[in-house]
């Protein structure tokens, strides 16, 4: 239970050692009903029967699945509200109305994040760097998504009558939710993280948003593995939230030229969480995707001892529906964090 | 004359639909852009004389489409032409389409107060 | 910055990896649905007409009810499977039109009658109509101005 002062504290160019290795001390996901039909549809913690919720729009909707993972997550903690000195959230409709909302419920002090959906990676380094430099003890990391949400904002009316590309993905309807605190004790933690460069390889269809997210995954990935002098064979898990098919065909072609395949190792929460008969096309997407997954497919196994370290790297298209029809090809970003299982803090 | 017709309908109906799919499929492009191409097509080959006879094989074949949509704008428009002149181009071109338009309209309307959103 | 020679290379690899389109069976989907919408066409058309009123103002009728049809399968919430199956034989119609105006009118209903249904109505069919009327008008001028109206 010694946890063993390490230095420095930055590597490399972008990558950050959390010296007290914070916990992970919950974890929460609720997921609507085409999620809970998937193959990971009986590991989470809450299915709804709908995905409307009572609420009166799917964008209140989506502020209660938020606010739902939050308090799981706490429960699962045996915190409160009271306890939690910062929640950091993000989700993907304009002005991040959902995890504003979902922070007045709460009653958490907020700082709304944005980075698509690689919210919820940025959010768990920024609540790392909190509990690790002293600035906080308790942090309530959640994102959402909603697939309604996402179409009417992004794309199309839901009614209007359209084929979505094979490379389409799915928006994920649900939300994840982990509460990271200090480093002493048993659980989960988080070793390292490394912050994400802005990429853009001039992709621009927002129908095929694996390719657009690629190469930032790669980027991030390598750099956090020559950062921390670690290769892929060191991770059990290395898990990207919504690179789909295609952008995980990208990824391993990408790495392998670079001598870092990742392939044995890699998985897609967007390519886990639907069955093929589903069809959601390349897979699923969203802010949530990466958390719901996380929570409650990737930590019980740390917990459990079945997997010692993992890396999870998620990419986010960083582009506005502005942007695309002004001709502009899509940025993307991957922030990426190192989580380390069991009793000690690994070298 | 009429079997002869539905068949007709079918198969024009279907072939433009076909031609617009393909158009996505290759170029890449949303439903709308192409819905506005094949408008604007039916509007060209309309003025070209070569839509009437369309309508006349195929009957709804060639008047369910967009392009069909662009043919009776331009016919509406060249009728009023043959008596007031350019004036015609703004009497003309929604009087042929003013059904299809209020129903449009309307029915939408109606629809949404009827109907819940529920994608 | 990523150069431009690293976009044209990353641009092929997408390429290469990128999934096809069902083309053929896209083809043939959308013939069969917009071949059938166009066939019911017909069929209203002859109903119509044996009502009584002339064939030109029947087409005009026909439309209408396609618009009304389409409406109804917007608003239970089927059209848009006619789309995944028929892509463009679905959009092409008239009742893809209509579908382009009820769809946005019922799902901005949340954000108010006016606002909302009335102002995002014409989203996707606004540019067909803005379109389709500056085209012909161009189309009709050059015609008039060449040939006169001529039939």
């Amino acid at each position: 239970m010694q946890v063993v002062e390490q230095a420095p504290e930055r590597l490399g160019r972008y990558t950050v050692r959390f010296r007290t290795a914070p916990r992970l001390l919950g974890r929460a996901s609720v997921v609507g009903p085409m999620e809970g039909k998937g193959p990971l549809g009986q590991l989470f913690d809450r299915v709804t029967d709908d995905d409307i919720l009572g609420q009166k729009s799917w964008e209140q909707a989506e502020t209660a699945y938020m606010v739902d993972a939050g308090r799981l997550a706490l429960e699962n903690a045996g915190l409160e509200p009271k306890d939690i000195d910062l929640f950091v959230a993000g989700d993907l409709l304009n002005q991040m109305v959902t995890s504003n909302v979902a922070a007045g419920r709460l009653g958490i002090p907020l700082f709304g994040i944005y980075s698509a959906c690689a919210s919820f990676t940025q959010g768990l380094f920024m609540a790392a760097a909190m509990v690790d430099g002293g600035y906080a003890r308790h942090v309530l990391v959640a994102t959402a998504s909603h697939h309604k949400t996402a179409e009417r904002q992004y794309r199309y009316p839901n009614e209007f009558a359209h084929q979505r590309p094979p490379t389409a993905t799915w928006t994920v309807t649900g939300a994840g939710a982990v509460i990271v605190g200090p480093g002493d004790g048993d659980g989960p933690r988080i070793t390292s993280g490394t912050i994400g460069r802005v990429l853009d390889l001039g992709i621009k269809d927002p129908y095929d948003m694996g390719s657009a997210m690629a190469p930032a995954a790669v980027d991030t990935i390598t750099r956090l593995l020559s950062d921390t002098g670690t290769a892929p064979e060191d991770y059990d898990v290395i898990l990207t939230g919504d690179l789909g098919e295609l952008g995980s065909k990208l990824l391993y072609e990408l790495t392998a030229q670079s001598g870092l395949p990742v392939s044995q190792q890699h998985k897609d929460a967007g390519v886990m969480i639907y069955a093929p008969e589903q069809d959601a096309h390349a897979g699923g997407s969203g802010a949530a995707c990466v958390a719901v997954v996380f929570a409650s497919w990737l930590v019980p196994q740390l917990a459990a001892g079945q997997v010692q370290r993992v890396m999870v790297a998620a990419t986010g298209a960083l582009h506005s529906p502005t942007l695309i029809q002004q001709g502009g090809s899509i940025p993307s970003v991957c922030h990426a964090v190192t989580i380390e299982g069991g009793q000690d803090a690994r070298a | 004359m009429n079997l002869a017709m539905i068949i007709w309908a079918f198969v024009v109906g279907g072939a433009l639909c076909a031609v617009a799919q393909l158009v996505v499929d290759i170029f890449k492009l949303n439903p709308g852009y192409v819905m506005v191409g094949f408008v604007v097509l039916g509007a060209v080959l309309s003025g070209l004389g070569l839509y009437q006879g369309l309508v006349s094989l195929s009957g709804a074949g060639a008047t369910v489409p967009l392009t069909g949509f662009g043919h009776t704008l331009v016919q509406g428009m060249l009728e009023d032409m043959a008596t007031k002149g350019w004036l015609g181009v703004f009497t003309g071109g929604l009087k042929g389409t003013s059904v299809g338009l209020s129903a449009a309209i309307l029915f939408g309307y109606i629809s949404a107060v009827i109907f819940t959103p529920h994608g | 910055m990523a150069t431009e020679q690293a976009k044209q290379q990353y641009k092929s690899l997408v390429q290469q990896h990128s999934p096809p389109r069902p083309i053929v069976r896209n083809l043939l989907a959308s013939f069969v649905v917009g071949g059938l919408i166009s066939v019911l066409g017909q069929f209203i058309w002859i109903w119509i007409t044996r009502l009584g009123f002339g064939a030109k103002d029947a087409y005009a009728y026909t439309g209408a009810v396609l618009i009304g049809l389409s409406a109804l399968a917007t608003g239970f919430g089927v059209y848009d499977a006619l789309a995944k199956f028929g892509g463009m034989g679905a959009n092409l119609p008239i009742t893809g039109f209509a579908n382009s105006i009820v769809s946005p009118a019922i799902e901005f209903k949340r954000e108010g009658y006016v606002m909302g249904v009335a102002a995002k109505m014409f989203t996707i069919a606004g540019p067909v109509i803005v379109y389709g009327l500056a085209a012909s008008a161009l189309v009709a001028l050059v015609r008039w101005l060449v040939i006169g109206v001529g039939r």
